[in-house]
């Protein structure tokens, strides 16, 4: 008998009812209600929020073994929907600046948000196949929004190719762990890796699946594709790539390592151990050279991607809570960070060179010291909420006795300071240029606020967040 | 206590309204927060208790329960005087400022009151992880305020001061948190008791050495501080000078000594080495400074060099010495800085070879500059003399050598700094801008006189301070010999006072 219990998924439900309510209307509409569905869909975002906060976060696998929402699911929900309402709040107004305001927009973040949280609730290989697909494809089209651009449809064109090509990998490992196991349900995959003598063809298959991932969270060596699609993408669909996506992603490889792989620790360990030094050294390095603001924000999320992964490669529940705690507060940083970076317009044009910004703490005050802020956290300097990420991910690294990784990342994370610093150094000791266009929009404002505000008083309660994912990565630990 | 400069902070970041009465706000206000402060200072000094060793006024509260982290502030004899001088200087630092700096004086105030939460939260926080927050967090007011209120080069040595000292600290963060999950607490007073393991220290001890080494600065990589005291304002080369180097001593008392007493025994000739190449090799660097700050800079490293030695001899008049030589130099440095403002202000030049002969239209300048400088020198009478005379004393039971070679320093110190005086203020007054300075002023004269006053009364009356910071120091070592395998050294008297009373007779 087929358990034909809806609940679950009810978020995901509205959300993909909404998408296609808001595309039928703007089918008939046109364009011109593109502003409107854009704050439909913030609300949609909001309803799917009180939704998930309704319904019960245990629910145990439904729908034939398909899907399961537990609270580890449920708690990188509630951050993936916040930070789909940072980045549609973020993108009305910028599509109309930049005279791309179409209605298709919103939709398709919102279906790609269906795609990341059905992934995460995924208990079965296919049903994850399925919400990763979904969640990119729309992201595809978002890369290329700018359809009259060069760089912007290079940027869809490139994403989409590596995207298929990643996605190809990791259904060639789901495949070969089927051929394995004979299983494509987690349960079943974890019991056989747990077993002793576990098949060569899990573990190969596991390797693929990871390479997969790897690449949407876009650790080194699967990076390449990153800079370009930061770069070239509209930078509303960069916020969006920059604050969710790889959230989203994360939340997977941990479900899926710490869930079914689990008796393959040792061997994925490993793996994730290089991903995360390669993705901080190269996004350390890499990022001290460019002058973009977008492509240097893409290396700096590689290296942030890298000390995030120190918290998987720890292997420990500690570990866990580590890398959720840092990729939440990452995913606030970033979104106060796109707020400013959206805001950088002279006239008509986006200006996103790294010296465009000289002089902002005399023309622009407030977006200065926002970014001051923001930038000393980055560097995980305290008392501001990056530092408490790093010492997350870093007092795992040690409970776990990884010293050389945690040496080599502090170290890094100096070397990172330096470009962070630089972005400080031409805002507050360079002579000032032009400034900047005052039509900053209202919402605009209020993740900026939310996000500054979030960096700089984490301090006071830090427990309020911490318990939260502790008990998110808690739950991964119970079966 | 630590947070009421912030609520000052707050007020002046709400002050609004044109750009000359904002600026003038800014001034009142900080000054008003920062003389609350102080006052507030005053009244722990007045109501701590010299008898009692341990820490005292100690607040307690949850704070990263998960981690094993609390909320764990408290005082004792040695951190006190540290807070008094954050306290002291900081109002002093706002008034030396009050005319010098002209823009963005709002941001500015701001920037020191956050300064002086962060200093005070080092100097009383007993939590590891606490103390890294507020030890790490110093950085980003002095980066911005030596950045966009410093001289010329004030980028290149922004940048060096931020990453030389964030370097040295993230390895130190490395070692807290193992230290953390090692003992499954990060509370100072516990940690302190239980010293690990020896071979494990020896790592933490390396690992803390490299933060405190850099801040303290030691020689060899004492590089930035010439640089960022050169390039600062004259408020943040006395608060570099005055506090920022004082925390690395205080971590070496708080840290290296009671939690790695084995490795400190270990490496005590390494750092005595390290400290006698920084006393004679700085002093002669500072020989040939044709800059009035650097010079002082580099004979700030060598007057660190003698705190270091008297730490790391772990006898009582070497730790005390060295603790009083680090109050004595936070007040005498942060004078002198500020003398050299004074003439800084006047002829916006710090070329020595641009002064001369100054005595003649400064003469209150010339008194003063002449207690500071031979406080710095060492001079009986003065509070210098006191701390470079007790570490040698401390240095010349443990290592003949290294005092002998220290001692030279003295000589050299005197050289240096007679040299500096002489050419400032004394010789021919060749420069006629120079010459036609107007002496300094009422706003001045009370900058300068409290110091004067203090580097008088503490070489005279060593034992206000002394009186407070021994038990502590006692109990400490009483703590890390029983871990060194070393005797305590028999004292020849075991009170203190009276010891220096003898050498003032």
């Amino acid at each position: 008998m087929i358990d034909f219990n809806l609940v679950p998924v009810l978020p995901e439900i509205f959300l993909a009812i909404s998408a296609m309510g808001l595309l039928m209307v703007g089918a008939f509409h046109g364009h011109e209600v593109s502003r409107v569905l854009g704050w439909f869909s913030v609300g949609a975002c909001f309803v799917a929020l009180f939704l998930l906060t309704r319904i019960e976060w245990d629910s145990g696998v439904v729908l034939g073994g398909m899907v399961a929402l537990t609270p580890f699911a449920a708690v990188l929900k509630l951050f993936v929907l916040l930070g789909l309402i940072a980045a549609i709040a973020l993108s009305v107004r910028y599509l109309v600046q930049e005279n791309m305001a179409r209605f298709e927009y919103p939709v398709l973040i919102l279906l790609s948000g269906v795609g990341m949280m059905l992934m995460l609730s995924a208990e079965n290989m296919l049903m994850l196949y399925m919400g990763l697909e979904l969640q990119s494809l729309p992201l595809y089209v978002l890369a290329a929004f700018r359809r009259t651009g060069l760089r912007s449809s290079e940027a869809g064109v490139k994403y989409f190719a590596l995207g298929a090509l990643s996605s190809g990998m990791l259904l060639f490992g789901v495949s070969l762990i089927y051929g394995a196991t004979g299983a494509l349900g987690f349960d079943a995959i974890g019991l056989a890796a747990a077993a002793a003598g576990a098949p060569i063809g899990l573990t190969v298959g596991m390797v693929f699946v990871l390479a997969g991932l790897a690449f949407k969270i876009s650790a080194v060596p699967f990076h390449m594709w990153t800079p370009d699609v930061y770069q070239g993408a509209p930078s509303s669909t960069t916020a969006l790539f920059a604050i969710v996506p790889k959230l989203a992603a994360m939340g997977l490889l941990i479900k899926l390592l710490f869930g079914p792989f689990y008796g393959l620790a040792v061997e994925w360990s490993q793996v994730i151990y290089f991903l995360s030094l390669g993705s901080m050294v190269v996004g350390a390095f890499a990022a001290l050279v460019q002058e973009n603001i977008k492509r240097l924000l893409a290396y700096s999320s590689i290296g942030n991607i890298g000390y995030a992964l120190i918290g998987v490669a720890a292997a420990s529940p500690e570990g866990v809570s580590a890398t959720l705690l840092y990729m939440i507060i990452y995913m606030f940083m970033t979104a106060g960070v796109f707020a400013i970076v959206m805001s950088m317009r002279r006239g008509d044009l986006m200006v996103l060179q790294i010296k465009d910004l000289a002089g902002l703490s005399q023309t622009k005050p407030v977006l200065a010291y926002a970014m001051v802020v923001l930038m000393f956290s980055m560097s995980g300097i305290p008392p501001l909420a990056g530092f408490f990420g790093k010492l997350a991910v870093f007092q795992a690294a040690m409970g776990a006795e990884m010293y050389v990784l945690a040496t080599l990342g502090v170290l890094t994370s100096v070397v990172a300071a330096y470009y962070y610093l630089r972005i400080i150094k031409v805002m507050f000791f360079d002579a000032p240029e032009d400034s900047f266009n005052d039509d900053i929009p209202l919402a605009r404002h209020v993740v900026l606020g939310v996000s500054v505000a979030f960096v700089l008083f984490f301090i006071l309660k830090p427990v309020w967040l911490m318990d939260f994912v502790e008990g998110a990565s808690a739950s991964l630990f119970l079966g | 206590m630590t947070f009421l400069p912030l609520v000052g902070a707050m007020f002046i970041l709400l002050i609004r309204g044109d750009e000359a009465s904002v600026a003038r706000n800014a001034r009142n206000m900080a000054l008003f927060a920062s003389g609350a402060v102080f006052i507030f200072a005053i009244y722990l000094f007045q109501n701590f208790n010299p008898a009692d060793a341990g820490f005292q006024f100690v607040e307690k509260g949850g704070w990263l329960y998960s981690f094993g982290m609390s909320y764990h502030m408290g005082v004792d004899g040695i951190s006190l005087f540290f807070i008094l001088l954050s306290a002291l200087l900081t109002p002093i630092c706002i008034l030396a400022s009050w005319e010098s700096v002209t823009k963005r004086v709002k941001e500015y105030m701001i920037a020191f009151l956050l300064l002086e939460a962060l200093m005070i939260g080092t100097f009383s926080a007993l939590d590891t992880i606490l103390f890294y927050v507020f030890f790490e967090g110093v950085l980003i007011p002095m980066f911005l305020i030596i950045g966009v209120w410093g001289g010329a080069r004030r980028i290149y040595a922004s940048y060096k001061f931020f990453l030389y000292t964030l370097l040295g600290s993230v390895l130190m963060l490395l070692a807290l948190l193992f230290l953390n999950i090692h003992a499954g607490t990060s509370d100072m007073t516990i940690l302190m008791e239980n010293p690990v393991a020896k071979n494990i220290q020896i790592w933490l001890w390396l690992a803390v050495f490299a933060s405190f080494a850099v801040k303290m600065p030691m020689w060899p990589v004492h590089t930035w501080l010439p640089d960022a005291h050169v390039e600062a304002p004259t408020a943040g080369s006395v608060i570099l000078a005055g506090v920022l180097l004082k925390m690395g001593g205080y971590g070496f008392l708080r840290f290296s000594l009671p939690m790695f007493p084995e490795a400190s025994e270990l490496f005590m000739p390494f750092v005595f080495g390290l400290s006698v190449i920084a006393i004679v090799y700085t002093s002669l660097v500072a020989l040939v400074q044709e800059d009035m700050k650097k010079l002082i800079a580099y004979s700030s490293v060598a007057h660190m060099g003698f705190v270091t030695l008297g730490l790391f001899t772990a006898t009582q008049q070497g730790v005390d010495g060295a603790v009083f030589q680090m109050i004595s130099h936070g007040v005498i440095s942060a004078a002198l800085f500020l003398c050299v403002g004074v003439v800084y202000d006047r002829l916006h030049t710090r070329e020595l070879s641009r002064y001369g002969g100054i005595v003649k239209n400064m003469p209150r300048y010339a008194v003063l500059f002449m207690i500071f400088m031979l406080g710095s020198v060492g001079l009986p009478g003065t509070s210098g003399f006191v701390g470079e005379f007790l570490s040698l004393l401390g240095a010349f039971q443990v290592s003949k050598l290294a005092a002998a070679l220290a001692a030279i320093g003295l000589i050299l110190g005197a050289a240096y700094m007679l040299l500096l005086y002489r050419k400032v203020v004394f010789g021919p007054a060749d420069n006629k801008d120079a010459a036609a300075m107007p002496d300094v002023n009422l706003r001045e004269i009370a900058l300068l006189v409290p110091l004067a006053f203090l580097t008088i009364y503490l070489g005279v009356f060593p034992q206000v301070v002394m009186s407070r910071i021994s038990p502590s120091v006692e109990r400490l070592l009483t703590h890390y010999h029983s871990y060194s395998g070393r005797e305590l050294p028999k004292i020849i008297d075991n009170d203190s006072e009276l010891v220096i009373e003898e050498i003032h007779e």
